[in-house]
């Protein structure tokens, strides 16, 4: 029982630490512009692929690259899509800066249908074999199994956030993006560049977000091209869950999350006597996202803010 | 979604001949698709189940503003009311207008029952929300076995009848959905234009001001969910009793963002706006056939380019059907 209940926190632990990556993408597009970034879940997927790529570009071989190798792999595959983020926020959400609220939601699902599309025809609908990125052994905690893949991803997503959270709070460029985030009006009369926060978080949050890629790939061992629709949904319900606009929001939001989702996974048929089988595991999330958003909008750690400052009224 | 000047400068020389020659092909379509081979009339029907969707859907995201992500839920409720209730799954067989009622109550039961929790979220998470919603009507349909059949749906629907006479024919099928299409577009045309279109209109630009002139928003906002979803619930029926089998396949959250799709690029808040667009999105693909698999990609590309170019569609929203007839008898 004991390890069983250690395996399922191993597994919570490591989706979570997935999700939070994600959820960090949408949390911080959502501080600075007020947007929800539909085409985020695909920054996550074309990690994967960008990975895939660069690794069978590199070495025709996949398999038994060394771990130089496929850290610098690692590197260029979110580099790589931390600049397409860059890109598709220039053409397409950059023109609409100062249109109305859901032009840019509307211009964000555009993206995701192109960027999915694209992939679809380059690299085909079906799902792709992915190489682990960790050497796979099986370790034996308190009777329960855990995998180093799983360890390899916990360290690596918790590097990713920590480095995040002391950029964010320590350095120059976290100071413009905080700034922005607070107010975007009073920032620029400061003279902040907006632009230049902005271009950061499109670059932060899609390499957050393309490293969650290549982390969930190499767990699951495959990837295809609409793998970023759920689960971006999925992180997205943590950021709001965090409280949409929030950092530590946003991870404190992915476990719990992952937690909710392992326990009703594993309790579900067992509590309703095989009335609701674990097939309801994705209802649950939406579930939790729907009543998070009607009992505290705000979410765990969002600020209060009353329903009538949150909507943005054009400055003229 | 408003506060974009759509008004475009025309001038009126050239654009009468044009909005004749649009008119006169719309209506050569309608007329010919009697005699066209079935191929076609599938096609001009599935047009006109995405025209009678988008008129429902811009109830709600064109005229009160309010971005719905979660359409295809009661199209969903609609198709699998006419497939439980017309089928050898529960071993009913109700006629067919009974059903239309029934359907259409359970769509404004949803409607209400969707529209009540959002009242108060804007905007962007009551988009999250309603994609949610749809999502987990999807999951559901998808996993009550016993009752919905799951992946593999319901199959051997029973044939649609009118008055003793058989609907089932995509022909038959065709006048069935042309006739709903201007019914439901005439009616939904005169909301518009009632005092409750004028308070939706209200909300759109701007909901505080609404309130603060007395417009009950609760009252008006619920009225548009529940319209909208009467109106995909019936649609809903009608495809199931064309296809005479339905899946949740049908329903995935694609559907929904076509239909969103639809109402951008033809033109927000505007009839007119819905039948062109979703006449460039689903004639396109048959179009290009041969590109199969790169159509999608030009639509997610048009979707943003017509976003930041044109934002308020092809027809911009003040161009509704009484500008086009005065424009086809202007002097």
């Amino acid at each position: 029982m004991l390890g069983t209940i250690i395996q399922q926190v191993f597994n919570a632990l490591t989706i979570g630490s997935i999700y939070a990556l994600i959820a960090l993408g949408y949390t911080m597009v959502y501080g600075v512009l007020r947007m929800i970034n539909f085409a985020h879940g695909e920054m996550f997927m074309l990690g994967a692929y960008a990975a895939f790529v660069i690794l069978t570009l590199l070495i025709g071989d996949i398999g038994n690259a060394g771990v130089v190798i496929l850290a610098l792999v690692f590197f260029a595959a979110v580099i790589v899509v931390g600049l397409i983020g860059v890109g598709v926020e220039r053409l397409a959400y950059k023109p609409l800066r100062h249109s109305n609220r859901l032009a840019p939601m509307l211009s964000s699902l555009g993206v995701s249908l192109s960027l999915v599309t694209a992939v679809q025809i380059v690299a085909g609908p079906q799902p792709i074999g992915f190489p682990s990125f960790f050497p796979s052994t099986r370790f034996d905690v308190l009777g329960g199994t855990v995998t180093s893949v799983q360890i390899g991803i916990l360290i690596a997503a918790l590097v990713l956030m920590v480095a995040l959270y002391t950029l964010v709070n320590r350095s120059r460029a976290g100071i413009i993006v905080r700034a922005v985030s607070e107010s975007r009006p009073t920032a620029q009369l400061l003279g902040i560049n907006v632009n230049l926060a902005i271009s950061l978080v499109f670059f932060a949050g899609p390499v957050l977000g393309a490293a969650g890629g290549i982390l969930y790939a190499s767990y699951y061992g495959i990837m295809s091209p609409t793998m970023g629709a759920v689960i971006g949904l999925k992180a997205f319900t943590a950021a709001i869950l965090g409280g949409i606009g929030s950092i530590p929001g946003a991870m404190l939001g992915a476990f719990i999350l992952a937690f909710v989702e392992v326990a009703g996974t594993a309790l579900l048929p067992a509590l309703t006597g095989g009335l609701l089988g674990t097939e309801y595991r994705d209802v649950l999330a939406f579930a939790i996202l729907i009543l998070v958003l009607l009992v505290r909008p705000a979410g765990i750690l969002g600020e209060p803010v009353s329903e009538e400052s949150m909507v943005y009224k054009r400055e003229f | 979604m408003s506060s974009i000047d759509t008004s475009v400068p025309v001038s009126t020389g050239g654009s009468k001949v044009l909005a004749w020659l649009v008119v006169l092909a719309a209506l050569a379509l309608l007329v010919a698709t009697p005699f066209l081979p079935n191929y076609y009339v599938r096609v001009v029907n599935g047009l006109l189940i995405y025209i009678l969707l988008g008129i429902g859907l811009n109830i709600v995201v064109g005229y009160a503003g309010l971005l719905d992500l979660g359409f295809v839920a009661f199209y969903a409720v609609g198709a699998y009311t006419y497939a439980l209730l017309a089928s050898p799954q529960l071993d009913l067989h109700l006629p067919f207008l009974l059903i239309v009622v029934i359907a259409a109550g359970l769509g404004l039961m949803a409607g209400i029952l969707l529209g009540i929790p959002v009242l108060k979220l804007r905007g962007d998470y009551l988009a999250i929300v309603t994609l949610g919603f749809g999502e987990i009507i999807r999951i559901i349909v998808n996993n009550v076995d016993w009752l919905t059949g799951g992946p593999k749906g319901i199959a051997r629907l029973d044939k649609a009848s009118v008055a003793g006479i058989e609907l089932a024919r995509p022909v038959e099928i065709y006048w069935l959905l042309l006739v709903c299409v201007v019914v439901i577009g005439t009616l939904v045309w005169r909301m518009e234009r009632s005092i409750l279109g004028k308070a939706w209109a209200a909300i759109r630009e701007d909901q505080d001001a609404a309130r603060g002139i007395g417009i009950n928003t609760t009252v008006a906002k619920l009225t548009a969910f529940a319209t909208s979803a009467m109106i995909g619930s019936i649609a809903g029926v009608i495809f199931a009793a064309s296809q005479r089998f339905v899946s949740p396949e049908s329903f995935a959250l694609q559907e929904s963002v076509l239909i969103v799709l639809m109402i951008v690029v033809g033109g927000i808040g505007n009839i007119l706006g819905v039948i062109v667009g979703a006449a460039i999105l689903i004639l396109m693909p048959e179009v290009l056939r041969e590109f199969a698999e790169w159509r999608v990609l030009f639509l997610g590309l048009l979707m943003i380019v017509l976003i930041i170019l044109r934002p308020g569609g092809m027809i911009p929203r003040t161009f509704g059907p009484d500008k086009l007839i005065r424009r086809l008898f202007s002097r």
